[in-house]
């Protein structure tokens, strides 16, 4: 434990700190536990497979590493997702997530414990949430202290947010991600209060993990030259803080372009030129300090007007020339993600594949309260605590809050990195309270104990003093360690430890009534409890479904919904190898990896036409569809249908976002075709051209048997067209619960007919006839 | 002998599916042929075609259309290879026989002569329309031509027609040329422009029409000039064929021996182009020419032999196939110098015409282009008469391995100078800075 290595040996009460120690570890072990047993509800309440979609595709790729090893997987071309285009999986993926999994099976496998590399990637997830609560608790002790450290990782260790995307299963780039985050951020903040370089290079490599693992390094390297820019703006200039930032970037910088799927982007794109940016700066700022340093004042002062004159010049010329790089790229250089974290609105205006996907839509109020909880009335608190004393840690986390709130409130998906910080400053929260609290209630009970030092006190505070006494000793600690790892340093800042000395001061003043002291502490209890009971109800029920597998609880019992499972299964044992399944991108992955059959788009949106080939077969008529699929050489056609059973997630809700993917590339597809009224229906006052196209009748075809009337349970109406024939598709297979239907492509006719009409208007130009003979001309 | 006859037809029983079995990808050419006439004196009216097709080896069945015993298929194995429809007036046919089985018929992949003629039935009528074949609706509606008709028409309504607008395809119509024109007394019919599947082998001339030759005319005609088409072929995906006529007569001994002589021509001939169409055409529809079979398709690098399971990009190529001519007998190699290869992904990248050796065997090699993807090698041969070969091969093409770039690129070479010099200036930099004093 990196507790045991700052302790100072031969202080005072050196066995009670050593004690300290001992007990901070154990409960970072609990913690571990915890956090590892939380995520474990979804293979105790269903099963060990892997989760959701993109999983699917990490463990298709970890299968294949651990198959062939790292040069095949970095050299992977991938010929059976988007036929006929192919994918290098190796160049356009993450190789984080990946790389860690396979390193563990295989390292398991050499030690001769034969796991299998599902297992593995369905425990990678809850490993390193452990690890990541761990990384919190260094960075908050880092910060504020042990006691804090302890407080966040607990809450860490059960953030709804962060177990949302790290259930056993849920094998997501985020899983390591998050850790990595963390882990980037504690080094980062250990080399500003060390100043080591040892700690700079190992914070590089860390950011090279984390670039590895999951596109939203872009916010470390962002937030980081921000830091540094708000602490040169305040004055905070020092010798640490180029230490910590210079190597970042420069090594960082060129471990990045290591990872293919980033290359010449860590140079090129705009996401990284604020780091460039600051790294400038920081070099000014550092000579300015040099220069300062070696003249005279009224020298300095003639330097500084000669340098800024010309700096401004230089930064001018240096400015136009980024501006005319950016403007020349097409999108202005920011990718499209990037672009929707700043203006929310530009997703959804201008790229309908990026606004699609739910999690990148902005999050609403609730969900906050169900993914942080208790922890958002907590962060307010942790601020103002980061504020006194304000020093280069604590502002970096007050920094870090401010930018995730931001950033959650653009995309649902981004909570996952506010929950670590809300995570930090609620246990800064939490444990300044318990501080002042214990305090008080200490300082009381001993001037009341000074008071009557003859009479022996009731038992009934004993055991109270003696556990608020622990908790004070650990406050105490803390400030101690604190100090004493200061004293450490080789240059001090006066101003810091001014403001230590001021803070032990003001704790002794800040003293709080016994009573009220003991209800705060009771209510805080409680506030922990309700988090506790929160964060288990949402591990158990609202995160732990596998979506690949539904329940459903009614009155007459359980019921299950295997529909996908049975429906790939199908496809792989009944279709030839080389087939190609066409379906909506969301179910390319699992098709791929469960049915091992070709796919034409998959849950890696690259290329946007290719998606929107795919919607405007599925919105065209059938013959035209026919050709397109054809064109592809499509052979089995998959939808997913809830109405039977009531699943909203199908294809028919989804459908709009087809139409308008569809239409942003073939603009005769129109979404106002597809709305009366600009209402989206499917009942009887449905459009003719929503009637009439394939996924309607794909997902409608027979539907009226099951029910006799057509009644759609998850629409809850009617259908508009309920009798119908297929002509270009015949229906193969549709699954038990008709969640899945899967279509094949009829074959081209082995004749073609003569006009039928011919045969008759026989009659009628017959009547014709008779009429022209009436006709008084002739 | 009850016993005997009993024991030959259980025998016969038992190689009937053999027998269904000579129809094959190895012997196109059809030998079991079901004749379907509406009147058996038509047997011998029609003989010299009959006995010509008697001669190549086919085993003809004749029967009446009503008979209430036809079949074509028995346990669901076909018993003919071929059928010929030489009853334009029969209403309906005897038996389980409509014109949806003998749809299923040619979509098996056999082969079918329909005749039809003045008052042709809608039952006939409705299998031509099947092929993709109308017939004028006006069921009185005969070709008239009043410039290219036969001079020896006694009848003086010019519905016997000297037509000699043949299709211009050896493979259809034999390499021989045929010299006299073709007699032809019937009713015409036309084709859907936009139907690729069906071809005019006889074409009426542009002054033909088609009329009530014994009303007046009210209206104009709807079917006029060189739309109207006197005989047709169809060739299904399949490769099924089809061969529909307007006219029975062209069959028949008469007009087979009749001399010709078209009217304002000077040319007269002994004997009419008859005969010679109507066996020609025969010999297309049973198989016996124009049918072509390909090997599979063979590629490998320059210089190896294997078949890689994957290409890089920019790899060198060579591309074979092997493509066979059924002669009626056996399989003779192909020769043609329009066979063409695609390398092809959404479209094609590589269009290449594969040279022959003579032998049958065509090939030809090519670089890959430096595209990746799923790409197919492509043959889609159609050419008029013969078979319509369509076969395709996946491949997917890879991009460089990280280890196939060049390692050092002659053009950076100033840039790996500088790194180096101010690699090595910055340690001498550092070293003086450090302990020089």
């Amino acid at each position: 434990m990196a507790a045991v290595e700052s302790l100072p040996p031969g202080t005072p009460s050196a066995m009670r700190n050593a004690f300290g120690t001992v007990l901070s570890a154990l409960i970072l072990v609990l913690i571990g536990v915890l956090a590892f047993s939380i995520r474990l509800f979804s293979v105790i309440k269903y099963e060990s497979v892997i989760h959701e979609f993109d999983p699917y595709f990490n463990y298709r790729v970890t299968q294949f590493l651990s198959k062939n090893g790292i040069y095949e997987f970095w050299n992977w071309f991938d010929d059976r997702t988007w036929y006929p285009l192919g994918r290098v999986i190796g160049g356009t993926v993450y190789p984080g997530l990946t790389l860690t999994a396979g390193t563990i099976w295989w390292v398991l496998n050499s030690i001769n414990i034969p796991l299998s590399v599902e297992t593995v990637c369905v425990f990678t997830a809850p490993v390193f949430s452990a690890f990541a609560s761990w990384a919190t608790y260094l960075l908050t002790k880092e910060v504020k202290g042990s006691g804090a450290g302890l407080a966040a990782a607990a809450l860490l260790a059960m953030v709804p947010s962060y177990i949302s995307r790290s259930v056993a299963g849920s094998y997501d780039n985020e899983a390591v991600a998050i850790f990595a985050l963390i882990f980037t951020f504690y080094l980062y903040i250990k080399t500003l209060n060390t100043g080591s370089l040892f700690y700079a290079t190992l914070n590089a490599i860390a950011y090279f993990y984390m670039v590895c693992s999951w596109g939203g390094y872009t916010f470390i390297i962002n937030l980081i030259p921000m830091h540094v820019l708000l602490c040169i703006v305040t004055g905070r200039y020092s010798p640490r803080l180029y230490i910590a930032y210079a190597p970042l970037v420069v090594l960082g910088t060129l471990l990045a372009a290591l990872v293919p799927v980033v290359g010449f982007n860590a140079v090129l794109t705009s996401e990284h030129f604020a780091s460039f940016l600051v790294f400038i700066i920081i070099h000014v700022v550092a000579l300015v300090y040099y220069i300062k340093g070696i003249l005279t004042p009224k020298m300095f002062k003639v330097a500084v007007t000669l340098v800024v004159s010309i700096g401004l010049v230089v930064c001018l010329i240096v400015v136009a020339v980024l501006v005319a790089l950016v403007a020349s790229s097409p999108t202005g250089g920011w990718s499209g993600r990037s672009l929707s974290l700043l203006d929310p609105t530009y997703a959804s205006k201008y790229i309908p594949i990026i606004a699609s996907v739910s999690e990148h839509q902005p999050p609403t109020w609730p969900s906050y309260f169900m993914d942080i909880n208790v922890l958002a009335f907590l962060v307010p608190a942790g601020i103002i605590a980061c504020f006194s004393p304000l020093s280069d840690a604590s502002s970096f986390v007050v920094l870090y809050i401010v930018m995730s709130v931001y950033f959650s409130g653009v995309m649902v998906r981004l909570m996952l990195v506010l929950a670590p910080a809300a995570c930090i400053m609620s246990g800064i929260a939490l444990s300044q309270a318990f501080d002042v609290f214990t305090g008080s209630i200490k300082y009381q009970l001993s001037s009341k104990s000074k008071d009557n030092a003859e009479d022996n006190t009731s038992t009934k505070n004993a055991p109270k003093d003696d556990a608020s006494s622990g908790k004070t000793d650990k406050g105490e600690e803390v400030s101690k360690e604190r100090s004493s790892k200061k004293g450490k340093k080789k240059e001090r800042e006066p101003a810091e430890k001014l403001s230590v000395k001021s803070k032990i001061v003001k704790k002794k003043a800040l003293v709080l009534p016994l009573e009220a002291s003991i209800v705060a502490l009771l209510l805080l209890i409680m506030l922990g409890a309700f988090y506790v009971i929160h964060c288990v109800w949402a591990a158990a029920e609202a995160y732990s479904a596998p979506s690949i597998v539904l329940t459903s609880q009614s009155h007459d019992g359980l019921h299950v919904f295997d529909d996908f499972r049975e429906s790939y299964a199908w496809l792989s044992h009944n279709t030839d190898v080389d087939d190609k399944v066409a379906s909506w991108w969301d179910y390319g992955y699992q098709t791929t990896a469960m049915a091992n059959r070709t796919v034409i788009v998959d849950n890696n949106t690259w290329n946007n036409t290719h998606i929107a080939t795919v919607g405007t077969a599925m919105s065209s008529p059938e013959k035209a569809a026919w050709e397109i699929f054809n064109s592809l050489d499509v052979k089995y056609v998959l939808v997913v249908f809830g109405g039977v059973i009531g699943y909203p997630s199908d294809d028919i809700n989804k459908f709009l976002w087809m139409v308008r993917i569809g239409g942003g590339e073939f603009p005769h597809i129109k979404e106002a075709d597809y709305l009366r009224d600009g209402q989206y229906r499917i009942d009887s006052e449905a459009t003719p051209t929503m009637l009439n196209c394939l996924m309607y009748k794909l997902c409608y075809y027979r539907f009226v048997e099951t029910d006799g009337k057509g009644y759609d349970r998850v629409r809850r109406t009617e259908i508009g067209k309920k009798y119908f024939k297929l002509t270009h598709f015949e229906e193969v297979f549709t699954s038990h619960h008709w969640m899945v239907r899967i279509y094949k492509l009829k074959p081209q006719k082995n004749r073609i007919r003569g006009r039928v009409k011919k045969l008759k208007q026989k009659t009628s130009s017959g009547v014709s006839s008779k009429s022209v003979k009436k006709n008084p001309w002739m | 002998m009850m016993n005997l006859s009993r024991s030959v037809a259980l025998i016969s029983l038992f190689l009937l599916p053999l027998l269904s079995f000579s129809f094959s990808v190895d012997n196109p050419t059809d030998r079991r042929v079901l004749v379907l006439l509406d009147d058996l004196s038509l047997k011998s009216s029609h003989s010299i075609f009959f006995s010509t097709l008697k001669s190549r080896g086919f085993d003809l069945d004749f029967k009446l259309a009503e008979d209430s015993k036809l079949a074509l298929q028995r346990y669901g194995q076909y018993l003919y290879d071929g059928l010929i429809i030489f009853a334009p007036s029969t209403e309906r046919f005897g038996g389980s026989l409509d014109s949806k089985s003998i749809a299923d018929f040619v979509d098996s992949g056999r082969d079918l002569i329909l005749s039809a003629d003045t008052s042709a039935s809608d039952l006939i009528r409705g299998i031509a329309l099947e092929c993709g074949v109308d017939f004028d609706e006006d069921s009185s509606a005969m070709v008239i031509d009043h410039s290219s008709f036969s001079v020896s028409d006694v009848d003086g309504d010019h519905t016997l027609i000297a037509a000699d607008d043949l299709v211009k395809s050896h493979a259809i119509l034999g390499k021989t040329k045929i010299e006299a024109p073709v007699l032809f007394r019937g009713v015409a019919h036309s084709l859907n422009p936009t139907n690729n599947l069906v071809l005019k082998v006889l074409s009426a001339s542009p002054s033909a029409y088609s009329a009530n030759p014994s009303s007046k005319l009210s209206s104009p005609p709807q079917l006029t000039g060189s739309a109207i088409s006197l005989v047709s072929v169809m060739q299904a995906r399949n490769n099924a064929r089809v061969v529909i006529s307007g006219s029975l007569q062209l069959f028949s001994d008469k007009l087979f021996r009749s001399g010709v002589q078209k009217a304002g021509s000077p040319n007269k001939y002994e004997k009419s182009g008859n005969e010679q169409f109507a066996t020609e055409l025969s010999k297309w529809v049973f198989h016996e020419r124009g049918h072509l079979k390909a090997g599979s398709l063979v590629h490998h690098r320059v210089g190896e032999t294997d078949e890689p399971a994957i290409y890089r990009i920019k790899d060198d190529l060579e591309f074979s196939v092997e493509i066979l001519e059924w002669s009626g007998k056996s399989w003779e190699p192909y020769v043609a110098d329009d066979v063409q290869v695609q390398f092809y992904m959404m479209s094609p990248y590589v269009l290449k015409t594969l040279s022959t050796d003579k032998k049958g065997l065509f090939h030809t090699s090519f670089k890959v282009p430096d595209v990746y993807g799923v790409f197919q090698f492509k043959v889609e041969y159609e050419k008029l008469g013969y078979t319509t070969l369509s076969l395709s091969k996946q491949i997917p093409v890879r991009p460089y391995r990280h280890n196939e770039y060049e390692r050092f690129i002659p053009t950076a070479y100033p840039y790996y100078g500088a790194c180096f010099t101010t690699m090595a200036g910055f340690f001498v930099f550092s070293f003086v800075y450090l302990y020089h004093k």
